[in-house]
């Protein structure tokens, strides 16, 4: 049994779980509570969103799975594994089930687009030279980014860092993949373009996949579970046409009024 | 502010806001003792990236030489006129040697090549570091399970071991040079007299202070200047995006600065 099954086991249905999560930001006089007390799960293998308005706390979340932040007060589990008392070490491991594709790209500006795809094989892998050499080829193929291996993040176009992001994110053969706000700053051509390309990366490799976005609807397409966020409280849903029927009332005003959608059912 | 706590006297608000600062001082000093212990922790794990090393020593040192070369010989020259005008009053010329050496070994060259070094390398590591930190680079450094300490804090904390005594000494020569041109050459002072009074005041303990000094000054500029940047995001006061970087940079020139003056006291009083 490899490390990573002992971290992810296959019973486990959820990849990731929230369980009363809060979390607040500021100093004690100016609390500003962001998440209050959600629960909700993300299922292995398919694609979740979790979409709502600026500061609603989108990122937070991502941040939180990752165990850059730590709650208030709840459970965060991945696997089935609580992350929120881990160690160093044992959340390091954590990690290496993930891969995480950054809102600017995040990408090492002092590196080549070689060097920054290479980075994880040569840092986490025992992989030889060549090796790596080959597997960073073939990425570049896949993602149409041959030829382009020497350049620095600074001369690549928005879409083609968030490309180099992305492949770069799955050199580890992640079983989840995050994406914060993938299409922040794109035109609607190269947005569709990404979004094949997640359709497309997912489907080949099988990995769970929790994408933050404001890009409502259409980041909806990609969708098997819509989270969506708005002023604390959260709501889960499988079609987005579920969306107007929700009962928390602050979801039904975020659909009233960024979405168009008249809130039903009450 | 809430409601309460401005209705409340005047005495006890500036009670609650000194507090306040007490508190974010202890945290600061925490996060940065951590932030140590974690560098320091990072130099014994694998794997250690040697490439980078030899680009920070060669940043750091190599490129610092010219600064170097130049503070030190201003150093060396105004030591070696002041010090024949003063000695010259009481006819002890034959001591300039000895005083300039001293001088420069056990003081100036250890503070002096600490505080130029925190200029030059300190400032660009600082924002190097907290222009990593705020587009995200240390994040995504930590989501690879890749160790940021190990990755980018220890190899500068080791060249700055390697380099800062390595210019110490540098200074040292070029300065005792730079006294002999200016007491000897210009003064007329007697060679041999300068060498000989060298010779004979400067012993092992006091070369040992100059290099333990400057062991102490690069840790600690290192520490500070790569410490500010990585919590740029948690110093109060520094603002957001690009003019929190230059607002922490400055602090954490200002800052080592500092501590490379206080420490020179320390140690001076401790291993004197």
């Amino acid at each position: 049994m490899s490390k990573a099954d002992t971290v992810f086991p296959e019973a486990e249905p959820a990849a990731i779980r929230f369980a009363a999560v809060s979390k607040s930001f500021g100093e004690r006089a100016r609390r500003h509570l962001v998440l209050n007390k959600v629960s909700f799960s993300v299922p292995k293998g398919k694609t979740t969103v979790i979409a709502g308005g600026s500061g609603q706390g989108k990122s937070v979340i991502l941040k939180l799975i990752l165990g850059l932040l730590k709650p208030d007060s709840g459970q965060v589990l991945v696997g089935g594994q609580d992350i929120v008392a881990m160690g160093y070490r044992a959340l390091q491991e954590v990690r290496m089930l993930f891969g995480v594709l950054f809102q600017g790209a995040a990408l090492f500006d002092s590196l080549t687009v070689f060097e920054n795809i290479a980075l994880p094989l040569r840092e986490r892998t025992k992989f030889s030279n060549e090796e790596i050499r080959r597997q960073v080829a073939a990425t570049l193929d896949q993602l149409e980014l041959t030829g382009h291996e020497e350049k620095f993040p600074a001369q690549l176009s928005g879409g083609m860092k968030k490309r180099v992001g992305l492949a770069r994110a799955l050199q580890l053969a992640p079983k989840i993949v995050l994406f914060d706000e993938p299409t922040t700053g794109l035109d609607p051509v190269m947005t569709k373009e990404i979004y094949e390309l997640f359709s497309q990366t997912q489907q080949r490799l099988g990995y769970t996949a929790v994408i933050v976005s404001h890009d409502i609807p259409q980041i909806f397409t990609l969708a098997d579970q819509i989270i969506l966020l708005n002023k604390g409280e959260l709501d889960v849903f499988t079609e987005a046409s579920q969306i107007p029927y929700s009962t928390q009332p602050n979801i039904r005003e975020f659909a009233r009024q960024v979405m168009g959608l008249e809130a039903r059912g009450e | 502010m809430n409601q309460e706590q401005q209705h409340a006297p005047a005495v006890l608000r500036l009670a609650g806001k000194i507090g306040d600062q007490a508190l974010y001082i202890l945290t600061d000093l925490g996060r940065m003792g951590i932030f140590l212990y974690f560098s320091l922790l990072g130099l014994c794990r694998h794997p250690f990236r040697c490439k980078e090393l030899i680009k920070q020593v060669g940043f750091i040192g190599a490129g610092s030489i010219t600064v170097i070369f130049f503070t030190s010989l201003s150093s060396g020259m105004v030591l070696g006129l002041q010090g024949y005008y003063s000695l010259h009053k009481f006819g002890a010329e034959g001591m300039l040697g000895s005083a300039v050496a001293l001088t420069l070994i056990m003081e100036l060259g250890p503070v002096l090549t600490a505080l130029m070094v925190a200029g030059r390398a300190g400032s660009a590591m600082c924002a190097e570091i907290g222009i990593m930190r705020i587009s995200e680079q240390i994040d995504a450094l930590e989501c690879m399970a890749i160790d940021p300490f190990r990755y980018l804090i220890s190899p500068k904390l080791l060249a700055a071991l390697i380099s800062v005594p390595l210019l110490t000494a540098v200074f040292d020569v070029v300065g005792i040079w730079g006294g002999y041109l200016a007491g000897v050459k210009l003064m007329g002072a007697n060679s041999g007299a300068f060498f000989a009074g060298m010779q004979q005041s400067v012993t092992n303990h006091d070369l040992r202070l100059g290099v333990v000094k400057s062991f102490v000054f690069g840790l600690l500029l290192v520490w500070i200047c790569t410490g500010r940047g990585y919590f740029v995001q948690k110093i109060r006061g520094a603002g957001f995006g690009a003019e929190s970087v230059s607002m922490v940079t400055t602090q954490a020139v200002v800052m080592s600065s500092i501590a490379v003056l206080v420490f020179d006291v320390l140690l001076t009083a401790v291993l004197l």
